[in-house]
């Protein structure tokens, strides 16, 4: 990383489940918010969780008042016949005045780019656009504004990316971190028939059992398949497929054969993601509460502060916040991840 | 549309077979499988691709003086140098008609006549007339398409004289990454493999801690350890006008599984005897046809029907 190129001042992206949890993530220190409604067209299609489009419109109104900006979600995949609901979440965000739309599916942009010239369009994590080739596409036919890059690059790559692209990035620095490319994995329809793509959720709970014996051994389960098992007194983790415990021919011992169940934590790589050209930082966990969204958001605002002032960052209590108590800096550190 | 021609294809080999081997399954493809369509390429990792390019051009060869059209299958996850420079390569040197399976490809590919791959996600009637717009011709559905979906997009790609094409034999693409699980099972990252992936020609079989088998790594893909077969289900898939029938190749009797496919798709074979003709193939997996059904694609629904399509 070139060190003499001084780090740019991005813009801190948070997650908003509620328009509780949008009010305190702006009330923190967001610069800017993403939410979804409340169906199948956001990849956080959770009960209880998302946005009426009358929730969205007061939302966009509270956070515009105060200089910041909201982003709506509709970046699943409409299954033919059901396009309709898709469009509709379009012509939702665009009369509430969102500031722009994450989109994945190409019929999604193309309908958005015709039907709504003037909404700006962000391509969404879950397009899978992980090389400047796939991201030039999508801003060449749609117009794309930006990107959320996938979880798969180094800061190295996402450096050489910056050079070779026409549009800005954002990257993701904390949350839960999937092991899977996103918007390709069929991992939980396969075992629960909800699939993420078109449903847009993940492990759906719907699904999870938590199981404990005698021993107070506590097995975790997704549909009928054991994802993981704990012992007495150890923390264990929301079952999703790709953080289970397996075991293979080449292994004596069940392992986690995609990767431990560990959050994102890029807190301590944040001066080279502003050097590398990221224009916006990401937080995961629309899914979250109001207390850990307030406090992730207000240590980033500090941390981002802080390295806009020249000081180092300081983020050691963010790891009380990581899944398990376990972070990683996953592919973002160097390729021996992979 | 019951009446129209029907086509059996055999998809891009998913596994890191031995050279030798990956040629002579082709040249007996070739002679023997009642296949229209063979596709060629390495989908799965770059790293694998040179390994097989000496005996390509012979292959691609053999399959065309057999009759069948050869379209080079592109790379499911591009990111890394070397992956994009395969794409590119390909994309921009190969004269077969290419399949893109990224949106990378299809930067290249736009404007020309070319093919979608099942690891593109084209979910619905809005993504197959941007596609063919840019000059798509042949659509391979996802996997976790369910038929009622299907059936809107067949409809939608008669009319944009697009074909639709669908897997209905084979281990299903569950998922991509940028991290090999072959290599992390054998202690080992991506850079560092040295193709342990070679040992394992239908993939390496992962079971729960009850030891239940559950998935199947295969490089940075994950599989279903299941294998879907919708023999049963192709009298419905061609009714709605489904043209194309994907076989995806494995280490058992791929002219065996062809054949029988074949019969079904002439009427000639009902479906329940091709069923059991395919239950006797030394498989070490159950059937899954889950998704299709809008189930869970490892399940299975039992056929409580013998017809002829």
């Amino acid at each position: 990383m070139n060190d003499d190129v001084a780090p740019r001042r991005p813009e801190l992206v948070c997650p908003a489940g509620t328009p509780a949890s949008l009010r305190t993530a702006v009330d923190a220190g967001a610069d800017t918010v993403y939410c979804g409604l409340q169906n199948a067209t956001n990849a956080r299609n959770f009960p209880g969780l998302n946005f009426s489009p009358e929730e969205l419109r007061k939302s966009v109104d509270y956070a515009h008042a105060r200089g910041r900006k909201v982003l709506l979600a509709v970046n699943t995949f409409p299954p033919a016949g059901q396009f309709q609901l898709w469009k509709d979440a379009v012509g939702i965000a665009a009369s509430a005045g969102v500031d722009a739309i994450i989109v994945a599916d190409m019929g999604v942009a193309a309908y958005a780019s015709r039907e709504y010239p003037q909404l700006r369009l962000h391509l969404s994590v879950q397009a899978g656009a992980s090389s400047p080739e796939a991201i030039r596409f999508h801003c060449e036919e749609f117009g794309i504004r930006r990107v959320v890059l996938p979880r798969i690059l180094t800061v190295a790559e996402i450096a050489d990316v910056h050079r070779q692209i026409p549009c800005e990035i954002e990257a993701f620095v904390f949350g839960n971190i999937g092991m899977m490319a996103e918007g390709r994995c069929s991992l939980t329809n396969y075992v629960t028939g909800i699939s993420t793509n078109m449903d847009g959720v993940c492990s759906p709970a719907a699904d999870v059992r938590y199981e404990e014996d005698a021993d107070g051994t506590l097995t975790t389960r997704l549909g009928s398949f054991v994802i993981d098992q704990y012992r007495c007194g150890e923390n264990g983790g929301y079952p999703t497929i790709c953080k289970g415990r397996y075991g293979c021919s080449v292994q004596s011992e069940p392992y986690y054969a995609f990767e431990e169940p560990r959050s994102l934590n890029l807190s301590a790589l944040l001066p080279d993601l502003m050097r590398a050209g990221v224009t916006a930082l990401k937080i995961e966990g629309r899914q979250r509460s109001r207390a850990y969204v307030k406090s992730v958001v207000a240590a980033f605002r500090l941390a981002v502060d802080g390295i806009m002032a020249g000081e180092e960052p300081a983020l050691t209590d963010l790891i009380a916040l990581t899944e398990g108590h376990k972070e990683t800096q996953g592919a973002f550190q160097s390729k021996s991840w992979r | 549309m019951s009446g129209a021609r029907t086509e059996l294809t055999l998809g891009p080999n998913l596994f890191n077979w031995a050279p030798e081997r990956w040629r002579d399954f082709y040249f007996r493809i070739a002679d023997e499988a009642p296949v229209a369509v063979v596709y060629l390429g390495e989908t799965i990792c770059s790293k694998r691709a040179p390994l097989f390019s000496d005996y390509y051009e012979a292959v691609s060869e053999r399959l065309g003086a057999a009759g069948k059209t050869v379209v080079h299958s592109t790379l499911g996850e591009t990111a890394s140098r070397i992956d994009r420079r395969l794409v590119s390569d390909v994309c921009e040197r190969t004269a077969d008609l290419i399949e893109a399976n990224d949106a990378s490809a299809a930067l290249f590919l736009r404007g020309r006549p070319h093919y979608i791959g099942p690891l593109m996600n084209v979910y619905n009637e809005e993504t197959l007339r941007f596609l063919a717009s840019k000059g798509a011709q042949n659509i391979c559905l996802p996997i976790e398409l369910p038929f009622a979906a299907a059936c809107v997009l067949c409809a939608v790609a008669a009319s944009e004289k697009v074909m639709i094409e669908v897997q209905v034999f084979g281990r299903q693409s569950l998922a991509l990454s940028a991290r090999c699980y072959h290599a992390r099972a054998h202690g080992r990252t991506r850079d560092t493999c040295r193709f342990v992936c070679e040992n394992d020609p239908d993939g390496l079989v992962l079971t729960t801690l009850e030891r239940t088998p559950f998935l199947v790594a295969n490089g940075v893909q994950t599989l279903s350890y299941e294998y879907l077969n919708l023999v049963q289900e192709i009298p419905a898939l061609k009714a709605a006008g489904v043209v194309r029938y994907r076989l995806s190749p494995h280490s058992c009797d791929m002219v065996q599984v062809a054949t029988t496919f074949r019969s079904v798709l002439d009427g000639t074979l009902a479906t329940g005897e091709a069923l059991a003709r395919l239950e006797e193939l030394p498989i070490d997996a159950p059937f899954s046809n889950g998704f299709h059904h809008g189930r869970p694609g490892h399940g299975w629904t039992v056929p409580n029907t013998n017809v002829r399509s």
